[in-house]
C-alpha cells in the first residue's frame, strides 16, 4: 500500500464522532479517539461505559449508527466484517479469555498464525519448520513452552489470558486491542503481564482495557478514561486519577 | 496428496477400516458361496439388512463431520439422503423401461396412471447411469451449498439453524407428496427391475450392493478423516467452540461451514443412493422431519466427534429398532428410542465411543467436553446466553 | 265438451248451493268451491281451480297449488273430496286445511299438462313472492332473478307494490329489473334503471347476469352493463379479500396459540422445546377425557365443557412442563442443541403415551352450542367456533401480557430474558422463574389444545401438524417481545390464506416456508429482535 496516498491521518487508528444505540440506549456517544502508531494506551472507565462495545466497533462486530473509524490512516473499519478487520492486522483479546479449550496449546497458536486462511489452504496444510519454530518463539514468549502439548481448557486462569495473548503474537497484528488482560491474575502474574505487554509494544501498537490502576500504572503509558460512551479525561495516569470527573464517576474518592 | 492420506490413517482408522472391508468380503461370500443348508451360510435378507444399515452409516458419518466437528446441528440431512435416493430411484425406473405394468417404454406406470403425456424435463438423462450418479453427488450438493450460502453468511447459527432445516425438509416432504410434482406422490418410486442390466432382487445383485456399500463406508470415512485430521480439521473445531473467536482471528467462518456442509450434503446423498436399491423403494415419507432427527440420535449414541462412533452408532440403535419392531415389543419401540433421545443426551453427552475413549485417555484432543459444549451456544443466534 | 263443461257448472253451482247451505263465510265457501274443481278431472277446470285459488288470499293456496305441483293433491271423485298428502304422511282436506283421517291411498292424484304446468308453477311462486315468510318471499326473488321470464313480471311488480320489508324490497326489485333487463321491448332507459338496480345487489348472481346479456342489446346497454360488471368485481373482490383476511387472521390466531408458549420458553430460557406440539396435544385430550365424563355423568353440562377444560388443561400442561423441567431439561442449561434432542425424544414418549391410552385413531371433540353455526356479514361468511378461537387467542394474548408486566413473576421473567447473568446477581432465583417459565409456556400449550381441539382432528399426531408452523412463527416474529409473535402469526396465518388460492395450500405453505428462510437473511433474530450486547454475550 502506498502510505502516502489517500492518507486522511498518521494515525494508527482514528475514531470520530462514533455513535452506537442498543434500542435507544447510548452505548456509544461522539466518541473520538486517536492512537498513533507504536502507541500504547490504556483505557479505563467504569462498567457500561463503552469500552468493550467501542473494540465490538473497532473489530467489525457492532457496526456504529454514525461516525468514522479509520484504520492505519486509510481503511475505513465501518464498512468492513471481523475476517476482513483481522486480515488488515488487527488482533483482539477477548474480556473472558477465549482459546479453543479442546486443543493443544500449540494448535492454538497454529490456527492464530498469520498464514493462508482460505478453505482450500487449511486442508492441504502441512507442517512448515518456519511455521513451527515461530510457534516455539511464541510459546517461550508467553512462558507455556511446557505446555505445548496440554489442552488449552486445561490450563490455568492465568495461563489462557497469556495463550491469547501469545494467539495474538502469531497472529502478528499491527494493533493489539486487549481487553482485560489481568482480570482474576496474582500480583506476581499480573506483574509479568506488564511487563509482557510492553515488550510487544516495542514493535506493535496496544490498546489495553483494564481496572487494574496498579496495573495500568506499571505500564506507564497515556490513559483514556470513558464515561457513558465518550471520553472523560485523557492524559498521564496521574493527570487522570486526580481529574475530579474520573474521581466522581470511576475512582471513588 | 499422499500426505492427506497418510495423515489421515491413525492406528484406530486403520483398524476400522480393516474390520469394514473384511465384512464387505465376507458377508457376500458367506450369502454366495455356501449352500443353504449351511450354519455359517448369510441368508440375503440380512445381507440387505445390513446393506441397509451401512448406508445410514455413511448417513450418520455425515452428520457427525458438520455436527461433531463443526458444531451445526441439522435437523435436515434426511432430505440430502432422499434427494440422492429419488435421484437414483428416478434412474431405476427409467430402466424398467416396456416393462411396468402399462409398458409404456418411456414413461413410468405411474407417469401412465397420473395422464402424463411427456416425460417431465427433469427426468431426461436419468436412463443413464453416469448420469444419475451425477446427479446423486450435484442435486444434494447445490442445495446444500446454495441453503448454506444463505443461512452461514446470514450468521444464522444454533438452534435457528436446525429449525429452519428442519422446514427445509418439511417443505420437501410437501412437494414430494404432491402427485403433480413428478416423483410419484405418495408412493414414490418402486417396483425396480435392473440396475447396471443385474437383477436388484437377485442374492449375486444384493451381494455386490453390500459390497460396494462397504466401500463407499471406506471411502466416506476416508474423506472424513482427512478433512478432520488436517488444519482444516482444526479451524472447524475453533469454529465449533469458538465461533467469533475464529472469525477474530482472520478465518471466513461462513466458507468452511458451507464447504464441510457442502461435503456432507454430497456424503448423505450418496448413502441414500446406495440405500435405494437395496430396499427397493424410495418416497416422501424420507422426507419426514422425525427420520432426520433419529439420524442424529445414532450419532449422539455413537458419540459425536468420533467418527467411527457415528458408525456404531448407527448399526447398533438401527439393529435394536429392527430387532424391537420385529417382536411384541413393537408398540414399545417408541417409548424406547424417545428415551433414548433423552438418556444419552443427560447421561451419556460423549457418547459411546466418546465414553470408552475418555476412560484410558483422559485428555484426548476433539472430543466433547461439557465446557465445550457450552461454548457451542456462543454468540449463536439463539442468543439468549444459558446460565453459567 | 260441452257435456263435461255442464257437467263443471253444474258441479260448481252445486257446490256453491252446498257452501251456502252451511252458512260458512263467503270468501272460505268460494275457496273450497274453487278446490272442489280439482275433483273434476278436466285440465280446464284445474287451470280455473289454480287461477281462483291463486286470486284467493287464502294461506291454504300455497300449499294446495304446490301439492298438486308435486303430484300430492288427491281427488275422489266420487265425493268430489280433494286431500293434500303431506310429506310426513298426514292427509288434509284441500278446502278447509283440517287433518283427516281419510284413506287416500287408493285415489289419483290431480293430472296435469304441460301448458298446466306452467300455470301452476306461475301460480305458485307468485304465491311464494306473497308468502308471509320472509325468507322464503325473497327465496322466491331471487329464483326470479335467475330464471328473469318475462312470465313472472306481474307477480312481482304486484309483490314489489305489497311489500314492506326492505330486504325483500330490494330482492323484488332486483328481480324486476333482471327481467325488464331481458325484455327485448323493454325501453332502454328503464334497462339502464335495471342495471343500476342489479348493480346495487353486487354479488356473484348479478355478475352471472350481467355476463349473459344477448349480444343485441343496445349498445349504450351495453356499455352500462360492462362498467356495472368492473364495479361488482372490484366489489367482490373486496369481499374476497376480506373473507381471505378473514381465514388469515384465524389460522393466525391458532398459528399464535401454538407458537406463544414456545416464544416464551424460548426468550426466557433459549430453549426450543421440542415437545411443545405434544402439550398443545395432551390439552386436546384433556378437553376430550372432560367431554366424555360430561357425556356420561352430566349431560346438561355439555356447553359449559370447554370452561372446564381450560383450566384443567393448563393445569395438566404445566404440571407436566415443570415435571419435565425439573427432571431433564434443568441438566441440560447451556446445551440447547442437546435440548432439542432431548424434547424430541420426551415428544416420541409423549406420543406413544397418548397412543397406547387412547388409540392411534381420530377421538370424537365435540362443538358446544355456541360454538356451531355460522352467521354472514355481507359476502363474508363466519363460523362461530372461528369467531371465539380469534377472540380466544385475543383474551390469552393480552393475560400474558399484562401478566409479564404486571406480576413480579413477569418482571423476572422479563429480566431473565434481557441479561440472565445481571438478573441472577440481582438475586432472581432464575432456576425457579426457568421451571415456572416453562410450566407457563406449557401450560398455554395445553389450552391451545383446547382450542384446537374444536377445529382439528383430536389425534397423537395432532401436536406435529402445527410444531413447525409454531417454530416459523418464533423464527419470524423474534423472541423476547410477545407483540413479535403477534405480528409473526397473523403474519404467516393471512400470507398463507392468500396464497393459498394462487398458488394452492401445499404450494403455499412451501412459498411460505422458502420466504422465511429468505427472511432470516435479512434480519436473523427475527422481526422483533432484542439488540445490544448482553444478547450477544
Amino acid at each position: 500500500m502506498n502510505v502516502m496516498s489517500g492518507r486522511t491521518t498518521s494515525a494508527m487508528l482514528y475514531l470520530d464522532g462514533v455513535h452506537v444505540s442498543f434500542d435507544g440506549f447510548h452505548a456509544i456517544n461522539n466518541l473520538s479517539l486517536t492512537i498513533e502508531p507504536g502507541e500504547m494506551r490504556a483505557i479505563i472507565g467504569p462498567n457500561g461505559a463503552g469500552k468493550t462495545t467501542m473494540m465490538d466497533i473497532i473489530t467489525g462486530k457492532t457496526r456504529p449508527d454514525r461516525g468514522h473509524v479509520l484504520f492505519d490512516g486509510s481503511v475505513d473499519l465501518t464498512r468492513l466484517d471481523e475476517t476482513q478487520i483481522a486480515e488488515l492486522g488487527i488482533g483482539r483479546k477477548f474480556q473472558k479469555p477465549t482459546v479453543f479449550e479442546s486443543q493443544t496449546v500449540e494448535d492454538n497458536l497454529l490456527l492464530a498464525l498469520a498464514t493462508d486462511h482460505g478453505v482450500r489452504a487449511t486442508l492441504f496444510w502441512r507442517p512448515v519448520k518456519e511455521q513451527s519454530e515461530r510457534i516455539d518463539r511464541v510459546l517461550e514468549t508467553i512462558k507455556l513452552t511446557d505446555a505445548r502439548d496440554r489442552l488449552a481448557g486445561s490450563l490455568s486462569h492465568g495461563q489462557k489470558q497469556w495463550l491469547e495473548i501469545g494467539m495474538l503474537l502469531a497472529q502478528n497484528p499491527k494493533l493489539l486491542l486487549v481487553d482485560e488482560p489481568v482480570a482474576g491474575m496474582t500480583d506476581v502474574e499480573t506483574h509479568q503481564t506488564a511487563e509482557l505487554l510492553k515488550e510487544i509494544n516495542r514493535e506493535k501498537t496496544v490498546v489495553v482495557v483494564e481496572h487494574d490502576m496498579a496495573f495500568v500504572r506499571a505500564l506507564g503509558v497515556r490513559v483514556t478514561c470513558l464515561h457513558e460512551g465518550t471520553v472523560l479525561a485523557e492524559g498521564s495516569i496521574d493527570q487522570v486519577s486526580a481529574n475530579e470527573r474520573v474521581i466522581e464517576v470511576y475512582l471513588g474518592r | 496428496m499422499g500426505f492427506l492420506l497418510t495423515r489421515s490413517l491413525d492406528k484406530s482408522a486403520t483398524a476400522f477400516l480393516l474390520v469394514v472391508a473384511a465384512v464387505g468380503i465376507a458377508l457376500p461370500l458367506l450369502n454366495l458361496l455356501l449352500p443353504e443348508s449351511s450354519a455359517f451360510q448369510v441368508p440375503t435378507y440380512l445381507i440387505s439388512l445390513f446393506g441397509k444399515y451401512l448406508c445410514y452409516a455413511i448417513l450418520a458419518l455425515s452428520i457427525d463431520l458438520i455436527w461433531g466437528y463443526c458444531g451445526i446441528l441439522s435437523l435436515g440431512h434426511g432430505a440430502f439422503f432422499a434427494l440422492g435416493g429419488y435421484a437414483m430411484g428416478m434412474y431405476l425406473m427409467r430402466q424398467i423401461g416396456g416393462r411396468g405394468v402399462y409398458g409404456n417404454p418411456l414413461l413410468p406406470d405411474f407417469m401412465v396412471f397420473l395422464n402424463y403425456k411427456a416425460l417431465p424435463w427433469y427426468w431426461h438423462g436419468f436412463d443413464m447411469f453416469w448420469f444419475a450418479a451425477l446427479m446423486v453427488v450435484l442435486v444434494p450438493g447445490i442445495l446444500a451449498f446454495s441453503f448454506g450460502w444463505l443461512a452461514f453468511r446470514s450468521r444464522v447459527t444454533g438452534v435457528y439453524l436446525s429449525i429452519i432445516t428442519q422446514a427445509m425438509t418439511y417443505a420437501l416432504l410437501l412437494a414430494f407428496f404432491r402427485n403433480d410434482f413428478g416423483f410419484g406422490g405418495n408412493n414414490g418410486l418402486t417396483d425396480f427391475k435392473d440396475i447396471l442390466g443385474f437383477n436388484v432382487q437377485s442374492p449375486a445383485t444384493r451381494a455386490v450392493l453390500f459390497a460396494l456399500s462397504c466401500a463407499a463406508l471406506m471411502v466416506a470415512f476416508l474423506l472424513c478423516r482427512a478433512v478432520v485430521s488436517s488444519k482444516l480439521g482444526k479451524v472447524l473445531i475453533a469454529v465449533r467452540d469458538a465461533e467469533s473467536r475464529t472469525r477474530f482471528l482472520g478465518y471466513r467462518v461462513e466458507s468452511y461451514k458451507l464447504f464441510v456442509f457442502t461435503l456432507s450434503a454430497c456424503m448423505a446423498g450418496v448413502a441414500g443412493a446406495l440405500y435405494v436399491p437395496q430396499v427397493g423403494i424410495i418416497n416422501p415419507s424420507e422426507f419426514a422431519p422425525g427420520n432426520s432427527i433419529e439420524a442424529v440420535i445414532w450419532v449422539a449414541v455413537g458419540g459425536r466427534g468420533t467418527l467411527i462412533g457415528a458408525v456404531i452408532g448407527a448399526i447398533v440403535v438401527n439393529y435394536a429398532k429392527t430387532v424391537f419392531t420385529s417382536g411384541v415389543l413393537a408398540p414399545y419401540w417408541l417409548f424406547m428410542l424417545g428415551a433414548l433421545f433423552i438418556l444419552v443426551t443427560l447421561l451419556l453427552p460423549r457418547g459411546i465411543v466418546g465414553t470408552v475413549q475418555s476412560w484410558w485417555e483422559p485428555r484426548r484432543p476433539n472430543a466433547i467436553t461439557e465446557a465445550e459444549a457450552s461454548a457451542e451456544s456462543e454468540d449463536g443466534v439463539a442468543a439468549p446466553k444459558p446460565a453459567e | 265438451m260441452s257435456v263435461h263443461r255442464i257437467s263443471c257448472l253444474l258441479a260448481l253451482l252445486f257446490a256453491t248451493v252446498l257452501s251456502f247451505a252451511t252458512t260458512l263465510p263467503s270468501r272460505a265457501g268460494t275457496f273450497e268451491d274453487a278446490v272442489a274443481l280439482f275433483a273434476n278431472d278436466s285440465f280446464s277446470d284445474t287451470e280455473d281451480a289454480v287461477n281462483a285459488l291463486a286470486g284467493s288470499g287464502n294461506p291454504l293456496a300455497y300449499p294446495v297449488i304446490s301439492a298438486l305441483q308435486d303430484d300430492r293433491l288427491v281427488a275422489d271423485p266420487a265425493t268430489k273430496k280433494v286431500y293434500v298428502k303431506q310429506a310426513d304422511g298426514t292427509v288434509l282436506d284441500a278446502g278447509t286445511g283440517a287433518v283427516v283421517t281419510t284413506d287416500v291411498s287408493g285415489l289419483d292424484a290431480v293430472r296435469l299438462n304441460n301448458r298446466l304446468r306452467r300455470t301452476v308453477a306461475a301460480a305458485v311462486s307468485s304465491l311464494t313472492l306473497l308468502s308471509p315468510d320472509l325468507a322464503k318471499r325473497t327465496a322466491a326473488a331471487q329464483s326470479v332473478f335467475k330464471t328473469h321470464d318475462a312470465g313472472d313480471l306481474p307477480a312481482i311488480e304486484n309483490a314489489l307494490q305489497k311489500e314492506t320489508n326492505p330486504t325483500a324490497k330490494q330482492a323484488f326489485a332486483a328481480a324486476r329489473a333482471a327481467i325488464l333487463l331481458f325484455q327485448p321491448d323493454a325501453s332502454e332507459a328503464s334497462k339502464l334503471e335495471a342495471i343500476a338496480a342489479i348493480k346495487a345487489r353486487g354479488d356473484q348472481e348479478a355478475l352471472a347476469l350481467l355476463s349473459e346479456l344477448p349480444p343485441d342489446t343496445p349498445p349504450n346497454v351495453l356499455h352500462a352493463a360492462q362498467g356495472a360488471i368492473g364495479a361488482i368485481q372490484s366489489r367482490l373482490a373486496v369481499w374476497s379479500a376480506a373473507q381471505n383476511a378473514w381465514y388469515g387472521v384465524s389460522l393466525g390466531s391458532v398459528l399464535l396459540l401454538a407458537a406463544i408458549g414456545l416464544a416464551i420458553t424460548f426468550g426466557v430460557m433459549g430453549v426450543i422445546n421440542m415437545a411443545h406440539g405434544e402439550m398443545v396435544m395432551l390439552g386436546a385430550y384433556v378437553t376430550f377425557v372432560v367431554q366424555e365424563l360430561i357425556r356420561t355423568r352430566y349431560p346438561a353440562l355439555f356447553d359449559y365443557s370447554l370452561l372446564i377444560a381450560v383450566p384443567l388443561a393448563f393445569a395438566v400442561a404445566g404440571l407436566i412442563g415443570i415435571l419435565i423441567e425439573r427432571s431433564i431439561i434443568r441438566f441440560l442449561y447451556g446445551r440447547p442443541l442437546e435440548t432439542l434432542l432431548a424434547t424430541w425424544g420426551i415428544s416420541l414418549v409423549l406420543q406413544q403415551a397418548v397412543r397406547t391410552m387412547f388409540g392411534p385413531t381420530n377421538r370424537e371433540v365435540g362443538n358446544p352450542s355456541w360454538m356451531s353455526g355460522a352467521f354472514e356479514i355481507g359476502q363474508l361468511t363466519i363460523t362461530y367456533n372461528r369467531l371465539w378461537i380469534v377472540c380466544f387467542t385475543l383474551a390469552v394474548f393480552v393475560i400474558l401480557l399484562a401478566m409479564l408486566r404486571y406480576t413480579s413473576l413477569g418482571l423476572e421473567m422479563r429480566a431473565v430474558t434481557q441479561n440472565r447473568r445481571m438478573a441472577a446477581a440481582m438475586g432472581i432465583a432464575t432456576s425457579r422463574v426457568d421451571a415456572l417459565t416453562f410450566g407457563l409456556g406449557s401450560g398455554i400449550a395445553g389450552i391451545a389444545g383446547v382450542a384446537l381441539s374444536q377445529i382439528d382432528n383430536v389425534s397423537p399426531n395432532l401436536g406435529q401438524s402445527y410444531i413447525i408452523d409454531s417454530f416459523m412463527v418464533v423464527v419470524f416474529g423474534g423472541v423476547g417481545n410477545l407483540w413479535g409473535t403477534l405480528v409473526g402469526a397473523l403474519t404467516l396465518g393471512i400470507a398463507n390464506k392468500f396464497l393459498e388460492p394462487v398458488a394452492g395450500a401445499v404450494l403455499g405453505k412451501i412459498a411460505i416456508l422458502v420466504l422465511i428462510i429468505l427472511f432470516i437473511q435479512k434480519r436473523p433474530r427475527g422481526l422483533f429482535a432484542l439488540r445490544g450486547r448482553s444478547v450477544e454475550a
